[in-house]
């Protein structure tokens, strides 16, 4: 039973990886855009969920609805303002670029709030489980992320093979030269791209604020050693097929594998908390 | 007023100039072929009338307004469709969403999905298949139908016999005809001269950049074109 039980476990935890794993990978499939601060994004949401919280009163999941916005008005407005410009002169020019944002948005943060690590409270929710069978216990909450984490994959399945939006997505994707003679305007494709991205990076921030503790940098280690240079091998090597459920499954390997390690009674390093 | 004139129009890659002082004009309703050795200037011309090479505005007339500042999206939206060189299908696409795609600009016309099946039913068959799955000439006719959906009244159609056979590129050319029937201005770039001066009212041959010919088709006199071709 303990093997079943430690594959429902990393897989519940998985969910949160996928959720993280949308927004690099959407990033880098449509624009070719390695996002060095995507994990400072995920953190970046989560105070801003703190602000909300702390400003009106919502809980973390409400606080959604003004983080959401927000947080695509920002992606929108980056890629617009600022990334697009990167995009002419290769991979290393954006890389750095995202660079700069990800040491920015982190001193930024720590100036505003201090070092303090910051929690988002839901309630009750958070500790509440439910008995299966065979005695395993599962979280409610692993389970709700992960639901989310389907429900996220499931749409922009369908925005992405349903939709003239989608369909132009994946045109640019493919040869974005092509696609501009055809009448698409990549930059505001790419401006939406990556406003898109942050919808889920939000969700994807507010969700892991409820289940750990963060600061202004737990980025880094959210972000990039989990996604930027595993993420974009997967993606190199699934290029066009649906690259965040591929590095979602991939995800979920290595989560499973956490689990165990821990189960076994060892270290599961610092991103566990 | 003519539908496309060019005013003395260079065009640059970088420091290296590829256009030198071109004009060209093209009359609402007709199809003019231009042609040249490889590196003559074709593909930059049909380039930079699309948008895709910036030049002063004035360089390019479209229905006498000026476009040569425009980028490629907002000269799509005027009316000018291109058929690229090599075909440049989106790979990850079916055939029906390529031929969609050349309809994001939603420009009204006569062209449609259903009108472009007619044209070429054999796409209406293929249409679900990826489109790398195409033989070459199928892959044109998409390329081709693609480039209709955004109801052009210029369609720039660059190397259409590149890679076919000739049996291929007859029906191409057939096709082509029924297109301009229809009113749409067609501005050929070919390598194969006598497919080109067959489908055409007038010619203009490029050589290294220069226009080094220009003349109706009907009564062509080939040594001037070999020797405009080949700069003999």
């Amino acid at each position: 039973m303990e093997w079943l039980n430690i594959l429902i476990q990393g897989s519940l935890l998985g969910g949160i990886y996928a959720l993280f794993a949308i927004g690099l990978s959407m990033s880098f499939g449509i624009m070719r855009l390695v996002n060095i601060a995507h994990g400072d994004f995920i953190v970046l949401s989560a105070y801003v969920a703190l602000v909300v919280t702390q400003g009106t009163g919502l809980d973390p999941i409400s606080s959604l609805i003004i983080v959401v916005p927000v947080m695509f008005v920002v992606g929108y407005a980056i890629q617009r303002g600022l990334l697009n410009h990167t995009l002419s002169g290769g991979l290393l020019p954006p890389l750095l670029v995202t660079f700069g944002i990800s040491v920015i948005i982190q001193n930024g943060l720590l100036q505003g709030f201090g070092a303090y690590t910051q929690r988002l409270h839901e309630g009750a929710i958070e500790t509440a489980s439910v008995q299966i069978f065979g005695g395993i216990s599962i979280g409610v909450y692993p389970l709700v992320v992960f639901a989310v984490a389907v429900f996220a994959i499931a749409s922009l399945q369908l925005l992405f093979y349903r939709t003239g939006l989608g369909r132009a997505f994946r045109a640019v994707s493919d040869d974005a030269d092509t696609a501009e003679l055809m009448g698409i305007d990549n930059r505001k494709l790419y401006a939406l791209a990556l406003g898109i991205a942050m919808i889920f990076t939000a969700i994807a921030g507010v969700l892991f604020a409820i289940r750990t503790i963060f600061d202004p940098a737990a980025g880094p280690i959210r972000g990039d050693r989990r996604g930027a240079g595993r993420l974009v091998r997967r993606a190199l090597r699934h290029p066009g097929a649906l690259q965040w459920v591929v590095a979602g499954l991939s995800d979920w390997g290595r989560a499973v594998g956490r689990v165990r390690a821990v189960d076994r009674g060892g270290s599961a390093g610092r991103w566990w908390r | 007023m003519s539908l496309l004139a060019t005013n003395n129009l260079s065009a640059f890659y970088g420091d290296f100039q590829a256009l030198f002082d071109i004009n060209v004009t093209v009359e609402q309703g007709e199809t003019v072929a231009i042609i040249g050795a490889n590196g003559a200037g074709k593909t930059t011309f049909l380039r930079a009338v699309a948008g895709a090479l910036p030049t002063k505005p004035e360089m390019v007339m479209f229905d006498g307004h000026p476009i040569g500042h425009k980028t490629p999206h907002e000269v799509v939206r005027l009316g000018i469709a291109m058929v690229p060189e090599g075909r440049r299908l989106f790979p990850s696409l079916s055939v029906e969403e390529n031929l969609l795609l050349g309809g994001h600009s939603e420009r009204k016309g006569p062209w449609n999905l259903s009108r472009v099946y007619e044209l070429f039913p054999r796409l209406r068959e293929l249409r679900h298949l990826p489109a790398p799955a195409l033989s070459g000439g199928q892959q044109q006719m998409a390329a081709v139908g693609r480039a209709l959906m955004a109801n052009p009244r210029l369609l720039l159609c660059d190397e259409l016999s590149l890679g076919l056979a000739p049996v291929v590129i007859r029906d191409i050319y057939q096709c082509l005809g029924a297109i301009a029937a229809e009113g749409t201005t067609v501005v050929l770039v070919e390598q194969d001269i006598n497919r080109a001066l067959d489908a055409s009212v007038r010619f203009y041959c490029f050589q290294e950049g220069r226009l080094a010919l220009s003349a109706p088709t009907k009564n062509f006199d080939r040594a001037a074109i070999t020797a405009a071709y080949f700069g003999l």
